[in-house]
């Protein structure tokens, strides 16, 4: 039968039996793993790494074409953007094999030839709640292509396209840094960055619907 | 070294101090709120460029023009049309939803034959070839066994020349037993027989009438065709227009209206005559009109100054006697005064008497055939079809009597009474039915005592459905050959909603079929061909669209190219020659066939005591009553004050709930000598004490699971009354009772 006596001599036992585990230490192991964790594994966790369907080489189409980035990308007569071209477009130079790129023989073999439109993936494309259009950035707010979508015109070859895998949309969009600095539009373009830019530029805030603040600017 | 309790909680707190400084915390709160914003499994419209497809609407009467943006084979979204002269870029809730219809889930994919019982809901894939020649072989034998007749055929509209086709096709095969789903058109088209003598589409220039006075037309809620009537809402309010809106309830129509006239359920007509009595008392009316180009007034006119006095009408109607006397002296008043009939959308004929009485005190005023008011449009043949010859056993099955009594001599001025076909099919007094055709029209919902109806299709042997849906119709047939749906086919459209001059509109494909449907058109030419022998030499052409464009002619290439035809040149006819009965003038009476306009009391189904209540339906834009039922989006508008989760709402004043001890909210069942359901209470304090109200358009029992199971159908709780003089449907209500649940 256990008595009191016992139990505090049990305790003092426990005390004197070799050396006390320093609280602190489990503290940094934890602090440490944590951060390993939090920095290290979960972005590489969080975005899939996506690899577009034909090496597109951006350069080598500059070089070849008249209008620079207007030749395939361009507004349609009724104000729209064509945003990437479709097979079509494409179809007018690469109806076959032009040049000696593999990956050219591969687009002609695997699209052109069945007719099938690519499926490329577009590093800045919003989400489906956001209105976006091109004409009042690029038409009327003459804004340049490389403002907002950097240097992608001098590229040799296709970046790898990151993939959030919770929200489904790319890493351009959400944000390059994890802590969401950004230095270039291109490397983010988040709700606020839409916004502080609009500011910036006086644009109309309000709805013309309610005469309220700026959200059915984007949100229509 | 130990590891003990103390060393895991500080593992643990140095892990959450660790995290809190890392990404991960903040950016999964962040990502799993915007997937929340953007559910990966919500349908979005495919990117691409957009370009339009121009077509007209079908699903109501009403003829709007349609711009459907597309993005390469896809139709992504329907916009009303601007520039059309009906809805001129307005579009309606069901319109806009349109491609719910198209894409949805309940379309019929390709020809069904039932293997279960009827109605349950167990289908055969048939091959078209199969599902024609089963038809051909079936009333192939009826026809040789001289009970050609016997097979009737239900349409949406009796214009168009789909309906065309099939007309030809019942009297080619010889039988007389068309019928057409039935509306308040269907009345006033009579009224203009009766008092002009011609043969007219009543129509109403409502745009340029300065003061409207509507007995329970739902002007905004369905009546005429819908869009041009909110245009022509919003246009009143700028041109301040007075606007009277008389009845029982307190509708959207009646909100927006600037007075509102609670009146007793079904007493419109008496209001009507009591305002003729202050016209003709007071000599408000217009001398040169009812001098020169109307007969029968002086005793038409001793019968409303007997009868209608104000105080009698005020018995009658419930509406104060100077509030009868001020709204007919403002009518006189106003320079365009325009008096409307046909209550919520218009659906159900009502009575003619009433329909004349209201017609009258647009006569009394001279508001007919002139600027703002009402205009008979002639029915042009716009469409010329050649002549066909009937053999032996067509001519024969054509003089037979008609199952549902149009154009007998009872009913000589119908020329099809769909709510009479139910009891004479179950009669069967001079022969069964043994066949029905049914297309464009959802009789088993939409018919007044739908029970009956079902039962009627029950006794028939043979039942064909060329809905796009399984719908109820569809779901009681033995078989179904899928129609296109409107945005899949080509059609004209004649457009009779009260329209001030003769439109047609036309359907076009704006998609490839998606299924394998065929056209209503062409299935019918196909099945008279295949018939042969005089059947299918009336039907010489190879298609539909062939056929439509030899009966357009000329009209073709408009029709084609801009989509919509109209008479530009229409004038309304003068006075002097508007009218072509036996006097050459208005008739007010006509004693040969004892029609006046008057107010005829309706003996209502049920008696007081077991039944105190009356009920009433309403209309409502965000509630599909016709062939279509509501597509998702729209059944997701209806508001809780209307259909609370799946139970139907029953609208009652606060007092009556209070002394049947109905609390708001709280479940209760409503019968009537049709037919129960259950519902919620709804105190509301816009409707008359011992009345109440519930929506008409609920209550579907197939289709998919948007639409099913939801609320009760009116149909089943109401049954039809028929009119003496017309023949078609008049009742406005059933008695009613309401006890706890």
């Amino acid at each position: 039968m256990s008595t009191h006596k016992d139990q505090t001599k049990a305790v003092s036992d426990q005390d004197t039996e070799g050396p006390a585990a320093p609280i602190i230490f489990f503290f940094i192991i934890g602090f440490a793993a944590s951060l390993v964790i939090g920095w290290g594994i979960f972005p590489k966790l969080l975005y899939s790494q996506k690899h577009q369907p034909i090496d597109f080489n951006h350069a080598v189409h500059v070089e070849e074409v008249d209008d620079g980035c207007e030749s395939c990308h361009y507004f349609r007569e009724d104000g729209s953007f064509s945003g990437i071209p479709d097979l079509e477009s494409c179809m007018e130079c690469h109806e076959d094999v032009i040049g000696a790129s593999e990956e050219e023989e591969k687009f002609v073999e695997e699209y052109v030839v069945p007719e099938r439109e690519v499926p490329w993936l577009v590093y800045s494309r919003q989400p489906d709640c956001v209105y976006f259009s091109h004409a009042p950035h690029v038409i009327s707010g003459k804004m340049e292509c490389a403002e907002c979508h950097g240097h992608i015109g001098e590229s040799d070859h296709a970046r790898v396209y990151e993939e959030n895998r919770i929200t489904g949309y790319s890493r351009d969009i959400w944000g390059k840094n994890m802590i969401g600095i950004a230095k270039n539009p291109w490397e983010r373009m988040k709700m606020d960055d839409c916004s502080k830019c609009h500011i910036r530029e006086n644009v109309n805030q309000g709805s013309v619907q309610t005469q309220k603040g700026g959200c059915f600017v984007c949100h229509k | 070294m130990k590891i003990d309790r103390r060393s895991f909680l500080a593992l643990t707190i140095g892990g959450a101090a660790g995290t809190a400084l890392t990404p991960l915390p903040w950016k999964l709160t962040d990502d799993s709120s915007i997937w929340s914003q953007n559910w990966p499994w919500t349908p979005v419209p495919a990117k691409g460029e957009n370009s339009y497809a121009y077509t007209s609407c079908t699903l109501c009467p009403g003829g709007c023009g349609l711009m459907v943006r597309m993005v390469g084979d896809r139709a992504v979204k329907i916009e009303g049309l601007e520039g059309h002269p009906i809805n001129d870029g307005g579009i309606c809730i069901l319109g806009l939803s349109g491609l719910q219809l198209l894409y949805g889930a309940t379309r019929v994919k390709t020809p069904l034959k039932r293997i279960g019982k009827r109605g349950e809901g167990r289908w055969e894939k048939i091959s078209w070839d199969e599902a024609l020649a089963n038809v051909t072989a079936k009333l192939g034998q009826l026809r040789d066994a001289n009970q050609s007749h016997t097979v009737a055929c239900i349409l949406g509209s009796k214009h168009g020349t789909t309906s065309t086709l099939f007309k030809r096709f019942m009297t080619a095969y010889g039988s007389p037993n068309v019928m057409t789903t039935p509306s308040v058109q269907d009345t006033l088209e009579m009224t203009l027989q009766v008092m002009h003598g011609v043969e007219a589409e009543a129509g109403f220039d409502i745009e340029n009438s300065d003061y409207i006075l509507s007995f329970g037309s739902g002007l905004i809620e369905g009546w005429g065709s819908p869009v041009r009537m909110f245009r022509a809402n919003s246009a009143w309010r700028e041109n301040g227009v007075k606007v009277v809106q008389v009845e029982p309830r307190l509708s959207s129509t009646a909100a927006k209206s600037d007075q509102w006239i609670p009146i007793n359920p079904g007493t419109e007509a008496a209001l009507a005559m009591g305002i003729a009595h202050i016209l003709i008392k007071e000599s408000l009316f217009d001398n040169d009109f009812i001098e020169n180009h109307t007969e029968g007034f002086a005793g038409w006119k001793k019968m409303v100054l007997d009868e209608y006095t104000p105080e009698k009408v005020a018995a009658i109607t419930g509406v104060g006697k100077t509030a009868i006397v001020r709204v007919a002296r403002e009518f006189a008043g106003a320079d365009k005064p325009l008096a409307l009939c046909g209550r919520g959308c218009g659906d159900t004929p009502g009575s003619l008497a009433e329909a004349m009485a209201v017609h009258t005190v647009n006569a009394l005023v001279g508001s007919i055939n002139r600027e703002g008011g009402v205009i008979a449009v002639p029915m042009t043949a716009y469409a010329a079809w050649p002549d066909m010859t009937m053999d032996s056993m067509a001519q024969s099955g054509m003089v037979k009597s008609r199952v549902d009594g149009a154009g007998s001599d009872k009913f000589p001025l119908a020329a099809s009474l769909l709510n009479r076909f139910a009891g004479g099919v179950i009669a069967a007094d001079a022969y069964p039915v043994n066949a029905l055709l049914i297309s464009g029209a959802n009789p088993v919902y939409a018919t007044p005592d739908a029970q009956a109806f079902k039962k009627a299709v029950e006794k028939i042997p043979f039942v064909v459905s060329f809905s796009s849906y399984m719908d109820e119709t569809s779901m009681n047939a033995d078989l179904i050959l899928p129609n296109h749906v409107y945005l899949e086919r080509l059609e004209d459209v004649p457009v009779t909603a009260g329209l001030q001059k003769p439109m047609v509109g036309m359907v076009q494909p704006v998609v490839y079929p998606l299924h394998d449907t065929r056209h209503a058109g062409d299935v019918v030419i196909e099945l008279a061909r295949s018939m042969g022998g005089s059947v299918g030499d009336a039907f010489p052409w190879d298609n539909y669209e062939a056929c439509l464009e030899a009966v357009l002619g000329e009209k073709w290439d408009a029709l084609s190219e801009e989509g919509l035809w109209q008479d530009e040149n229409f004038q309304p006819a003068e006075w002097g020659e508007a009218f072509e009965t036996a006097s050459g003038k208005f008739e007010f009476m006509n004693s040969a066939m004892g029609l006046m306009p008057s107010y005829v009391p309706l003996s209502l189904e049920g008696n007081a005591s077991t039944f105190p209540l009356l009920l009433i339906p309403f209309d409502s834009m965000r509630l599909a009553s016709r062939f279509i039922s509501d597509p998702p989006f729209v059944i997701k508008a209806v508001e809780d004050t209307v259909l609370k989760g799946k139970e139907m709402c029953v609208e009652i004043n606060p007092a009556t709930a209070k002394s049947l001890g109905l609390a708001n909210g709280k479940s209760a069942v409503l019968s009537t000598p049709k037919g129960g359901a259950r519902v919620k209470i709804y105190h509301y304090d816009g409707i008359m004490p011992g009345v109440v109200a519930v929506p008409r358009g609920l209550g579907h029992t197939a289709d998919d699971k948007y639409m099913a199971g939801k609320g009760a159908n009116f149909n089943a709780l109401i049954g039809p009354v028929e009119d003496r003089a017309s023949g078609l449907d008049t009742a406005w209500g059933i008695r009613a009772k309401l006890a706890k649940a």
